[in-house]
């Protein structure tokens, strides 16, 4: 899996006693802005003529938040895109990668995860990832009743579902902003 | 579970992106769900931010996390990169765990 917000969520849930299928549905409906992503890099890095189905079977595993902003700079289909996704792409689906192998192999010689603050590591990463996206005070809003709503729930759900209710949060949120627009 | 959890959610992930440049650019072209997409992420991560700090099992708690979460917000303001803050955050709650102040 190369999409940090939903490898996070995974590990996370799977790893605080949530169920599997909870745990692989938040992280598809993460990992679902890739699919728009890739919709916008189709002018941005696709190379004209007929397309390579191996070339675009490689692009699509290195669509992620970065590698789609860096290309995202430059003119649509100009060398200088492309040579952006793929540089970006390449570079941290290698070091990204080292860097999770690292991860299972240090924690498996720890006894305690508490005592080196561990736990405190999971959020942190996760509010990490959202902050670049905290733009606006409606967005900021959203994300407090998002956040919220789960923790209200969680004496009430089983592990893992309280997230889930982010879902139904953000598509209010989605209603109220096609409104306000109108 | 967890292999299969990963595998599935793995491919999952892949099929998302790939279907991006697959299937044909007016099923994705529609606004509401783009909007949708868009503030999907900023909800679920702001849900796990909650969820990780304040629970443990099905019970609100109030622990050293909370500190690390504070902490890593004050990183984050000061434009720190990624990895220091998730440092900062695990350093924090360690010490407070340490020096006995927090559960």
């Amino acid at each position: 899996m190369f999409t940090g917000a939903s490898q996070f969520a995974l590990v996370g849930i799977l790893g605080t006693g949530g169920g599997a299928l909870v745990a692989v549905v938040t992280a598809l409906l993460l990992g679902a802005r890739n699919s728009l992503y890739a919709l916008s890099l189709r002018s941005f890095v696709t190379t004209p003529g007929r397309p390579s189905i191996v070339r675009t079977m490689g692009q699509a595993q290195l669509t992620i938040d970065e590698s789609t902003a860096m290309a995202i700079r430059y003119p649509q289909g100009s060398p200088q895109a492309r040579h952006a996704f793929w540089a970006t792409g390449i570079a941290i689906y290698v070091l990204w990668n080292l860097g999770t192998l690292i991860g299972a192999l240090g924690a498996a010689a720890l006894d305690d995860p508490r005592t080196l603050g561990l736990d405190a590591a999971v959020p942190a990463g996760f509010i990490a990832l959202l902050w670049p996206r905290l733009r606006d005070r409606s967005t900021i809003a959203l994300a407090v009743v998002s956040a919220a709503v789960a923790i209200a729930l969680v004496p009430v759900l089983r592990p893992g579902l309280p997230v889930l209710s982010a879902v139904l949060v953000a598509l209010v949120a989605e209603r109220l902003m096609a409104r306000r627009r109108a | 579970m967890i292999w299969p959890a990963v595998i599935v959610g793995s491919l999952g992930a892949y099929l998302l992106k790939l279907s991006g440049y697959l299937i044909p650019e007016r099923v994705l072209d529609n606004p509401r769900l783009q909007r949708l997409t868009a503030i999907l992420p900023i909800a679920l991560l702001a849900a796990l931010v909650g969820v990780q700090t304040f629970s443990t099992g099905s019970a609100v708690t109030v622990d050293a996390r909370v500190a690390g979460l504070a902490a890593a917000i004050v990183a984050l303001a000061l434009r720190a990169p990624f990895l220091v803050v998730i440092l900062v955050a695990a350093a924090t709650a360690a010490v407070l765990r340490g020096a006995g102040l927090a559960p």
